[in-house]
């Protein structure tokens, strides 16, 4: 085994770096820039079952070291993402990726995934319970310990691949939440999802996202995100991706101590779209710097 | 879509709050009219979406006002290298011109335009340009376009130069076969109210990541939804949507 190679269950990755969902696209917007194949893999940006335009603009707010978007899950729907993008992110990367999939009842969720679990592209899904950009559906299911057991739980029946769900840090106990997924049959975790926040034109003395509230991400939440990663990995028995403000080789090990398997990088790809490459190219060295000779051996080290 | 490390060659102030930077990079050549760059500017964390105003050999033009924060900070750089993605957006289809076209812009509207009048005079065409502004201390370029042999007009909101009024006061006076026009969105529905021929619209959006990744910037259109900094920023007059 490689120094970067880490394992999410039954899936081996060739190094813990994955660009997050929807801040990536499918991917070829990045290929035009390097071969993605280097990275670890690739979660899709949020599928539901019928095609969603989404909010009104602006969706996009800039704050101290990061951003707030309110995208509300722009996605052309399951089936179109089974015969257009997938084919097309089949041509620039050869690895399994993370399906991120979303829906407004349980039993769409159930849908989404049953249509995609027989595609071999696929080699997890991520669940997102944690959207906070649309009403009803994402972060609904995801605030609530018995609501996410039972999202979980539909869709264990439907699918072999390992279900990874997504939580949201706008709750009161992550913890409480994360032992639900578990309880519920979830094969790992990631966290965590965008923090609801809010900017204000002063001028138009409006708020400057159409939707009124964002997501924030960016490096701003990594400290967030961090500490959630670490009080979640010491109360579960399966594998985290830690996910928020990851923006360097640094933040992926001190993470991946805190107790993540693996990580994903989301709004960095905006500020510097090379950042997954940098990072997979630096992250050698700061082990050396550090001692460490395999990454997967400081997974939760953190005293 | 490329990243290239610029070097400042000139940061001048050449209109009230306006200022043009010169830049030299590689691979500008291969720019279009009508396509923007994304500029990384510390310790801002989202890049600015600033038009191309002219491409010389390894010279790239950019035409800005300081309106916030970044455009202030950017407008007191000096020497130094710039992060700049470019090669966004679709860019204006000159090939839809026709003998006469009409340019129109508005206030920082105005940079994409210069690109794409030296590119239609370069084919031969007859181009018109109306050029709006506030007032006449935020006037700029007028001699740039004149030069290349474009016949020019100015409005001004205030009456202090040229036409008192807006670009789509004067519209009338020119005889145009399709038409290109950027610019604040009232003047871009006002124009359009006007026009008597085909023509291309850019659009501005706030953006998350400028190359079509984020969907930050979708809007509606008559056949679905279209990332402006993607499939736009410009689009055809037929193909939009507007709303009030
Ligand atoms: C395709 C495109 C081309 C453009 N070309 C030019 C040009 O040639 N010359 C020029 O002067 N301006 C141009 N603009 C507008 C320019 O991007 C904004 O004025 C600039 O981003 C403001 O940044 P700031 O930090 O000064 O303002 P702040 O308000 O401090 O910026 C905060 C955030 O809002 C965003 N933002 C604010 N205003 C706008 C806006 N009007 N459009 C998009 N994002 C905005 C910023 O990018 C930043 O992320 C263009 C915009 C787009 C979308
Ligand atoms: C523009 C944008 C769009 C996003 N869309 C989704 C999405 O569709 N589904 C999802 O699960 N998370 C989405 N996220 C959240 C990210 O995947 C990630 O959890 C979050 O941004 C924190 O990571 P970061 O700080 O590295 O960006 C989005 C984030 C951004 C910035
Ligand atoms: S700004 Fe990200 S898709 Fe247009």
């Amino acid at each position: 085994m490689a120094r970067l190679s880490v394992r999410l269950g039954d899936l081996e990755l060739e190094n813990p770096i994955i660009p997050a969902s929807g801040t990536f696209g499918y991917g070829y917007e990045f290929a035009d820039l390097y071969d993605i194949d280097i990275l670890g893999s690739l979660a899709f940006k949020t599928t539901t079952l019928n095609k969603r335009f989404g909010n009104p603009t602006p969706r996009i707010a800039e704050t101290a070291s990061g951003m707030l978007n309110a995208i509300g899950l722009q996605n052309p729907g399951v089936d179109k993402v089974i015969e257009e993008e997938l084919p097309k992110l089949k041509k620039c990367f050869h690895k399994p990726i993370v399906a991120n999939i979303s829906g407004f009842s349980i039993e769409e969720y159930q849908e989404v995934a049953r249509r995609l679990d027989s595609e071999e592209q696929i080699g997890l899904f991520e669940v997102n319970v944690s959207c906070p950009n649309v009403s009803g559906g994402g972060i609904h299911f995801g605030s609530d310990p018995d609501m996410a057991r039972q999202v979980t739980e539909a869709i264990k029946k439907v699918t072999t691949k390992p279900v990874f769900i997504k939580l949201s840090p706008n709750v009161t106990d992550i913890v409480s939440i994360a032992r639900a997924c578990e309880d519920g049959g979830a094969d790992g975790l990631s966290l965590i999802n965008t923090l609801i926040g809010m900017r204000i034109d002063l001028k138009k003395r409006q708020p400057i996202i159409a939707n009124v509230t964002g997501g924030l991400s960016g490096p701003a939440i990594f400290p967030v995100a961090l500490r959630m990663v670490y009080q979640v990995s010491r109360a579960v028995n399966i594998p985290i991706i830690g996910i928020g403000g990851v923006s360097s080789a640094r933040d992926v090990i001190e993470m991946m101590m805190a107790g993540a398997s693996a990580v994903e990088v989301g709004a960095a790809n905006f500020a510097d779209p090379y950042i997954c490459k940098k990072i997979i190219e630096e992250l050698p060295e700061v082990m050396d710097e550090l001692g460490i000779e395999n990454i997967r051996d400081i997974i939760g080290g953190c005293k | 879509m490329k990243q290239v490390i610029c070097k400042i060659r000139e940061n001048k102030k050449i209109a009230l709050n306006t200022y043009r930077m010169v830049l030299k990079g590689d691979d500008m050549k291969q720019l279009k009219p009508g396509q923007f760059v994304n500029v990384k500017l510390e310790p801002f964390f989202l890049r600015r979406p600033i038009s191309i105003c002219d491409v010389k050999e390894d010279e790239l033009t950019l035409i800005y006002k300081a309106v916030g924060e970044g455009t202030k900070m950017m407008s007191e750089l000096k020497e130094g290298k710039l992060d700049l993605l470019i090669g966004l957006g679709n860019g204006y289809d000159l090939s839809k011109s026709g003998e006469r076209p009409l340019l129109i812009g508005g206030g920082v509207g105005v940079p994409p335009l210069y690109y794409l009048a030296k590119k239609l005079r370069e084919q031969g065409k007859e181009v018109s340009v109306i050029l709006g502004f506030n007032k006449k201390d935020e006037i700029f370029i007028e001699k740039e376009f004149i030069d290349l042999g474009c016949k020019v007009l100015v409005t001004t909101a205030d009456g202090s130069y040229g036409t008192k009024g807006f670009v789509s006061d004067v519209m009338d006076e020119v005889e145009y076969s399709y038409f290109y026009t950027c610019g604040p969105l009232p003047m871009l529905k006002a124009v359009n109210n006007k026009a008597e021929s085909e023509g291309e619209f850019s659009f501005e959006e706030r953006m998350g990541c400028g190359f079509g990744a984020c969907m930050g910037c979708s809007i509606k259109v008559k056949d679905g939804y279209k990332r402006v900094c993607k499939e736009g920023p410009v689009f055809e007059r037929k193909e939009i949507l507007w709303q009030d």
